[in-house]
């Protein structure tokens, strides 16, 4: 007796572990093959373009950091180079190096999260509790510069808020941190951030052998990646990828090398490329990323130890006085005054400010009628991009692929639905 | 990107396209602004083309230009006859829905931007396309040239309304199933139109007119000093040494 067999729909999130955040996925079913796959992105949208329309310049800072919220610092310094260039001002020499350094520390903390959760997606628990380790560690140089682990707002118009610390807090005494445990998270911060950082650079290349050693070679982490997801190079230019979703797939595309901005054009370091354009290799362009980003940091580091000098430009129009010049000068108070209220005008033009964020290009796309306010803010999110692709690769795979997929694409919903 | 290759790109698009294209360049961003019509046949033209070669179309969003360049406080006059306390106008997050302002009076309201990028000859070009009837802005698709400008289409769609001729699927996708309106238009309210809660009597959410109070601290202002000469001028100040 012939059977009829059906395919069969299969609803995916958007309350999911693997779905990273609010993914929901109707899929389309031949057994546990996929046949169609339809992602309904937009439950955490916030219209945060909008939203940035009715505020001045520079109350919008803290959206960006809310967009891609695992890498905050990348998202601030698209929206605010497009400021900057539509007010035509060059920011210090000393600001760019601390954006440059604190761009690639930002690379760690997103790789970081994606190495533990995608891993955690496919089975491997380890990386996770590993790698979060080492991004508390980065979260505290967020907290010691702007005072706050994540949503930092540190990237402003004309600089950065404020110069690197001179001295690095510490732990205190307390019933859960006493004793040789306290001298141990102590070690590293007897000096100055800048110190700090020096000894987590000098630590961290171990600390990605570690993670090397539980996945580089590990078998069921090669069966659940290897030959998965594959993206040719020309479907990936086809489908508007960018970041390791090109490079993976072989194609030499890096705008810190190719359009570099900050430092990057001073700075020594290598693009990793990969061969097979499936998920391991992007897997190995990650890790190896991580390493460059390193190398990058311990360079920043020793140009910033060795040259101090302003961190923002000395233009009040855009920056605020010192408070203790506030104390003296009718004029620097009145600028204060305009500044936190009325905000600045930016000249009338139109702008796209791209930065090679961890994820791929994050532009920002700016409209101004000469108003204290953005006329148009659109933020070109490289998830919302990757993500749409999602059909015409995952057809043919396995239900199990699709977390692959997912955790390979680097998903993070608060930039793709912004 | 230096300012030669902006240069030679608008040359190029000039001496290739002529009139199809009008072409600026600015800060060594090139722009082109496209009529509809001609849209499909220059897109694919800039993809295949040895020249171009933009083999990416890296961004599209959709642009309302409603209340371009208008202000809520005059300032030029201000200093005369003394500041205005009273706020007037209808900028963005001032009206609700029920008072919200009478749209397409603007001529060329909705614009369809892309940004596109040639990776083999790393440079951008950024691609206007103005809609001829803003009461049914219509644009032709890209998906045909670069199919990763799906989504970006329906984003346009769902924010503003843009109808994109060709689209194989253009669905609303940012906004929640069933939502009415186009919500970055300029005359939507930023508080937006409904709002949903949970009803413990009827035992399911339901969505009610919204009760937020349209509320906006600064007023919208265009001040003509925002050239930073004034700043530069200033810059001597003896408060700023220390």
């Amino acid at each position: 007796m012939a059977q009829e067999i059906r395919n069969y729909t299969m609803n995916f999130g958007p309350q999911h572990p693997a779905a990273h955040g609010v993914l929901r996925l109707i899929m389309e079913m031949d057994g546990e093959t996929i046949v169609r796959v339809d992602p309904h992105v937009g439950l955490l949208h916030r219209g945060t373009e909008k939203l940035a329309e009715s505020k001045p310049f520079n109350q919008s800072i803290g959206y960006m950091d809310r967009l891609d919220y695992v890498s905050m610092m990348c998202s601030e310094h698209a929206y605010v180079r497009a400021i900057e260039t539509l007010l035509g001002i060059e920011i210090p020499e000393r600001a760019q190096y601390i954006r440059t350094m604190f761009d690639e520390i930002t690379r760690i903390l997103n790789h970081l999260m994606w190495l533990g959760s995608s891993g955690l997606d496919l089975g491997a628990m380890a990386v996770f509790l590993y790698a979060f380790r080492e991004r508390e560690e980065l979260m505290d140089v967020y907290e010691a510069v702007s005072g706050a682990r994540l949503h930092a707002t540190y990237y402003r118009p004309g600089g950065v808020y404020r110069d690197l610390p001179a001295q690095m807090s510490q732990y205190h005494e307390s019933p859960w941190h006493k004793g040789k445990d306290l001298k141990r998270i102590n070690r590293w911060r007897e000096g100055s951030l800048l110190d700090y950082l020096d000894a987590f650079t000098a630590d961290f290349p171990t600390k990605v052998d570690e993670y090397e050693e539980l996945l580089t070679a590990n078998r069921i982490w090669k069966q659940r990646t290897v030959g998965i997801g594959v993206v040719s190079p020309e479907l990936a230019q086809q489908w508007s990828m960018t970041g390791v979703m090109l490079r993976g797939s072989g194609v030499e595309w890096d705008l810190r090398k190719k359009q570099p901005y900050a430092k990057y054009a001073e700075m020594d370091f290598d693009i990793p490329v990969g061969v097979n354009g499936d998920c391991y290799d992007r897997y190995l362009c990650r890790v190896e990323e991580m390493r460059q980003s390193n190398r990058i940091i311990r360079q920043c580091v020793a140009w910033l130890r060795a040259n101090p000098g302003p961190v923002t430009v000395l233009d009040y129009k855009v920056i605020p006085p010192r408070r203790a010049v506030m104390k003296e000068s009718m004029e620097a108070l009145i600028h204060h005054f305009k500044l936190f209220t009325e905000g600045y005008c930016v000249p009338a033009g139109e702008t796209y400010c791209a930065v090679e964020a961890p994820k791929g290009e994050f532009g920002c796309y700016l409209v101004s009628d000469g108003a204290n306010k953005p006329f148009r803010v659109h933020l070109r999110a490289p998830g919302f991009a990757h993500l749409s692709s999602m059909d015409s690769i995952v057809r043919g795979h396995m239900l199990a692929d699709v977390v692959a997929m997912i955790g390979t694409y680097d998903l993070v919903f608060g930039e793709v639905d912004r | 990107m230096s300012d030669t290759s902006a240069t030679s790109l608008a040359q190029q698009l000039a001496a290739r396209f002529g009139d199809t294209l009008s072409i600026s360049t600015v800060r060594h961003e090139t722009i082109a602004e496209v009529a509809g019509a001609d849209l499909v046949a220059v897109a694919t033209a800039l993809r295949d083309e040895p020249t171009f070669r933009f083999s990416q179309l890296i961004d599209l969003c959709g642009i309302d230009y409603l209340g371009y360049g208008q202000v809520e406080w005059t300032t030029e006059t201000a200093t005369g006859t003394g500041f205005g306390r009273g706020v007037e106008g209808q900028a963005q997050g001032r009206f609700s829905w029920a008072e919200r302002p009478a749209g397409g009076h603007a001529p060329r309201r909705f614009a369809a931007v892309s940004q596109l990028l040639s990776i083999e000859h790393n440079r951008r070009l950024r691609l206007h396309v103005f809609c001829e009837d803003d009461s049914l802005p219509l644009v032709p698709s890209l998906t045909l040239v670069w199919p990763g400008v799906n989504w970006f289409e329906r984003e346009t769609f769902d924010l503003y309304g843009i109808i994109f001729d060709g689209h194989p699927d253009l669905r609303r996708i940012l906004t929640d199933y069933g939502f009415v309106g186009h919500p970055f238009r300029k005359d939507f309210p930023l508080s937006g139109n409904v709002e949903v809660r949970y009803d413990p009597e009827q035992k399911r959410v339901i969505y009610e007119p919204v009760s937020i109070e349209p509320r906006v601290l600064v007023p919208r202002v265009i001040r003509d000093d925002t050239d930073l000469m004034q700043a530069r001028a200033e810059a001597a100040d003896k408060w700023r040494e220390n």
